[in-house]
């Protein structure tokens, strides 16, 4: 049987030579996901705004009827809702702010969830009701805190870690791929603006393991080979280290983004942003790993002595014994 | 390397066959099929979002508490004044500042009053500090502060209380299986299975269910009270939505005096006998019994107010001595509200006020609706990875895929042992988990093909495969790891659910993928001793 090959066996792609242009585009593109984020913002889930979320499905119709729907619940006198479709066009969800005095009062809370879901009922017999989150305002700020602790507690460890495995330069290398690949998916967040809760967070900070996975096997082949060859310039190396493991890195983001796609297309519908989320991160990582880890290694002056144990006075005088003629 | 000797490979196979053993009664459940009820079954949890149910946060507000120690050492002062040192004259009693002080009126004899008032307090728990101090200001004053160890203890006295009425009431609807841990210092998190009405469950555990009987003042005027303006010794209270007869809105009780109605041995709704509106018939205890006794057959004639969680519910008038020690209390009830008056007395009062911050309920239909997607989509993915791996590696592929079964399998039948919850996210981390556990076998076999290519023996690269490739699999594992660790620590329930998917998956797939796939590939060049690898 011929096996399928992805990949010839010896490429010799200079990616390295492009590294200039595609630091530039990488870069301006974080910037424009930073301004996104800015500017037009994270559609925030109640998690991390507080508030309350009521999903429903309509059983009986192929899309929920958004416009009528956002008419009656404002009818309702609670403020206006922000609906938003999520999986198919028939399964909603409804995102009110929490009543005033809701902070003292837990009843009002309550109180108005029943009026909405008993209005919708009413109006719409086919709507099955799918869930009810509510979520105080102490609370909110609280999820958001732990979140962002998360995360960068998460980045920071990992960073570490490879530096204690690599050297600073490699960890640097890793925080900085995270931080890209992670403000992507933040700017992608803003641009499609998909509800940003609790389990994208989830959702980033695995990101933050996987798509290291990519990194941690190109910079394993760059440490092995600044040991192989040491009098090897810098970018000629890294080149050489990326197309070495070309196939690796493309064969094992495939098997992630192969399943992961199975899991966006078929999946549950309420962890679609989830899946989306780690799905883009991966997908990006992948480019991080060879573009954005790996070139500034020489801008940060990695040199082969990093890995070759220093000379003992012992191996001094064998060296010198060796060479007497 | 490549040795395995008979009793390595046993044990290899031992692991993996136990583990996909305590899979299948998930299996079996997840596909609606009788497991047998002699075997042992143990059983992957099914988190709230996907078996449907409720996730309630309750959170008390300290301060609550520290207003509540004020009061009762209060009337504890008054008390063991009169009883102990009944010469002791005092004035000026006072709970402003977070403090109690008073007055001595004779300075002589404020040592005495101290001497009176000191056992009231006491030593903190294993803090070694006393729950107040004590000090003597002006030669004539005696302050009484609470102690922050004091403080403390009484929080957590009063969350320890509040857990267990929590689980009484709970208890009392009858539920299945409900989860009521205690959070931090003040909140606790409540979780019960497929409840068909949330809303009953968070009213119950709102009511603080405080019942008290006080004389009512009948010397305050009306317009007295409208303002808010109390005869001393008398406080406003506010009558309950709907339960005014004359219409006013307040009504004057005297502070002192009265009873709790917490010394109860029963309470049920009944329906009274005249009228035939709900009503919850009380029995007091012993001691309660003959305390409502005294107070009745010394006030009959006047009106006393029934008041819960300081609010007037109905005041009647003591027309006889209630001796039998069991009352009746009408209200404005429904039959429900009167039934949850019931069950909310019988567990006890909350010793403080409990709020919810934060509620989840999901349906049940919308989560057989998410593992039946889960499922399929775990399905077509890991076939399609599988084919993929199967006609990237050949022979290879075949053990990595193998390997990737038994890996499934194992990680369901860990949980399942563990007791662990599998969660709407968790799903998401199985899947994950398929993706990234042919990774291992990916980079060694990348490994190994590249070996060949620099012309070492077949036996020679394989070893010098797994060697080498074993060093980027670990490292990228423990960055995984570390990931996954971070979100359990700080994640919630079902994000919870997630890092314990990814964490079981990652050991799990570390055995099977780099271990067992190697004993395979041993075994393989042993027997067949290839002169070739077609990779």
């Amino acid at each position: 049987m011929k096996l399928l090959k992805l990949i010839p066996d010896h490429t010799n792609i200079h990616f390295l030579r492009w590294r200039v242009p595609f630091y530039v585009v990488s870069l301006l593109l974080m910037a424009a996901s930073i301004t996104l984020v800015a500017t037009r913002g994270l559609n925030m889930g109640v998690d991390f705004v507080g508030g309350q979320m009521i999903r429903v499905t309509f059983t009986q119709s192929a899309a929920a009827p958004v416009a009528a729907l956002r008419g009656e619940v404002t009818a309702l006198g609670y403020g206006e809702p922000i609906i938003q479709q999520f999986g198919k066009p028939n399964e909603i969800s409804i995102r009110m702010k929490l009543p005033e005095g809701s902070d003292k009062d837990a009843g009002l809370a309550d109180s108005m969830a029943k009026r909405i879901t008993a209005d919708i009922k009413a109006r719409h017999p086919d709507v099955r009701l799918d869930g009810v989150d509510s979520v105080s305002g102490k609370v909110s700020k609280e999820l958001g805190w732990t979140a962002f602790q998360a995360l960068g507690f998460a980045a920071l460890a990992v960073a570490a870690y490879i530096w204690i495995r690599f050297e600073w330069q490699f960890g640097v290398g890793a925080l900085f791929a995270l931080v890209h690949d992670v403000t992507l998916t933040l700017g992608m967040f803003a641009l499609t603006q998909m509800e940003f809760d609790l389990n994208i967070v989830a959702a980033l900070l695995t990101l933050i393991g996987y798509s290291l996975n990519d990194t941690i096997v190109v910079y394993d082949r760059i440490r092995e080979n600044l040991k192989k060859f040491r009098k090897m310039p810098l970018p000629e190396l890294l080149d050489l280290s990326v197309n070495e493991t070309l196939a690796r890195t493309i064969v094992t983001s495939l098997s992630m983004l192969i399943t992961l796609c199975a899991l966006l297309l078929l999946g549950p519908d309420v962890i679609f942003g989830f899946t989306a989320a780690i799905t883009l991160g991966i997908f990006v990582g992948t480019y991080s790993s060879i573009y954005m880890a790996a070139p500034i290694l020489i801008w940060l002056k990695v040199t082969p002595k990093s890995f070759v144990p220093t000379e003992t006075a012992i191996d001094k005088q064998e060296r010198l014994a060796r060479e007497r003629p | 390397m490549l040795d395995f000797p008979r009793w390595k490979q046993v044990f290899y196979w031992t692991i993996a066959g136990l583990a996909m053993l305590a899979s299948l009664p998930s299996i079996a459940s997840f596909s609606n099929l009788r497991w047998p009820s002699v075997l042992p079954r143990p059983e992957v949890n099914l988190g709230l979002d996907l078996a449907g149910g409720s996730h309630i946060l309750l959170e008390a507000d300290p301060s609550q508490v520290r207003r509540q120690r004020l009061e009762a050492m209060d009337e504890d002062v008054r008390q063991r004044l009169k009883q102990n040192a009944p010469d002791v004259r005092i004035g000026d009693i006072s709970t402003k500042d977070g403090n109690v002080s008073f007055m001595v009126e004779d300075p002589g004899q404020i040592d005495k009053a101290r001497e009176a008032v000191l056992p009231l307090t006491s030593g903190a728990q294993l803090t070694g500090k006393r729950d107040w101090d004590i000090q003597m200001l002006d030669g004539n004053r005696i302050v009484l502060t609470p102690t922050q160890a004091g403080i403390d203890q009484a929080i957590t006295q009063a969350m320890d209380t509040a857990t267990e009425v929590v689980r009484k009431r709970i208890d009392a609807l009858g539920t299945r299986e409900p989860t009521i841990i205690r959070q931090g210092a003040d909140r606790i998190v409540v979780q019960v299975p497929g409840l068909k009405d949330p809303a009953a469950l968070k009213s119950l555990l709102g009511q603080t269910a405080k019942l008290e009987f006080k004389l009512v003042d009948s010397t305050a005027s009306q317009q007295d009270i409208a303002q808010g303006i109390a005869p001393p010794g008398s406080e406003i209270v506010p009558w309950a939505a709907g339960s005014s007869t004359s219409g006013a809105g307040a009504i004057a009780v005297k502070r002192l005096g009265g009873i709790k109605g917490d010394q109860l041995t029963n309470a049920q709704q009944t329906n009274d006998q005249r009228n035939n509106q709900p009503v919850v018939s009380i029995t007091f205890d012993q001691a309660g019994g003959a305390k409502f006794a005294k107070l009745t057959t010394e006030n009959v004639g006047k009106p006393f107010a029934i008041i819960l969680d300081g609010k007037v519910i109905s005041a009647p008038n003591i027309n006889e001595p209630i001796l039998g020690g069991s009352a009746q209390i009408s209200g404005n009830f429904t039959t429900e509200s009167a039934n949850q008056l019931a069950i909310s007395l019988r567990s006890g009062a909350l010793p403080v006020d409990l709020k919810v911050v934060e509620e989840r309920t999901v349906g049940p239909d919308l989560g057989a609706d998410s593992i039946k997607k889960g499922m399929i989509a775990m399905m077509v993915g890991a076939i399609a990875l599988m084919t993929f791996i199967l006609v990237t590696y050949g022979r290879f592929g075949v053990y990595a895929c193998v390997a990737l079964v038994i890996n499934m399998l194992m990680i369901l039948g860990i949980m399942a042992v563990a007791n662990t919850t599998l969660t709407l996210p968790g799903i998401a981390g199985f899947v994950l988990t398929i993706g990234a556990a042919v990774d291992a076998n990916v980079l060694i076999n990348e490994r190994i093909r590249e070996e060949r290519h620099r012309g070492r023996r077949v036996v020679q690269a394989v070893e010098m495969g797994y060697k080498e490739a074993s060093r980027a699999i670990f490292d990228a594992n423990i960055t995984n790891v570390i990931a996954a660790a971070l979100m359990f620590f700080f994640g919630s329930g079902p994000v919870k659910g997630f890092a314990v998917v990814l964490v079981i998956g990652i050991m799990t797939s570390v055995f099977t993928a780099v271990t067992l796939t190697r004993m395979w590939v041993a075994n393989w060049l042993r027997k067949a001793r290839p002169a070739d690898l077609a990779l």
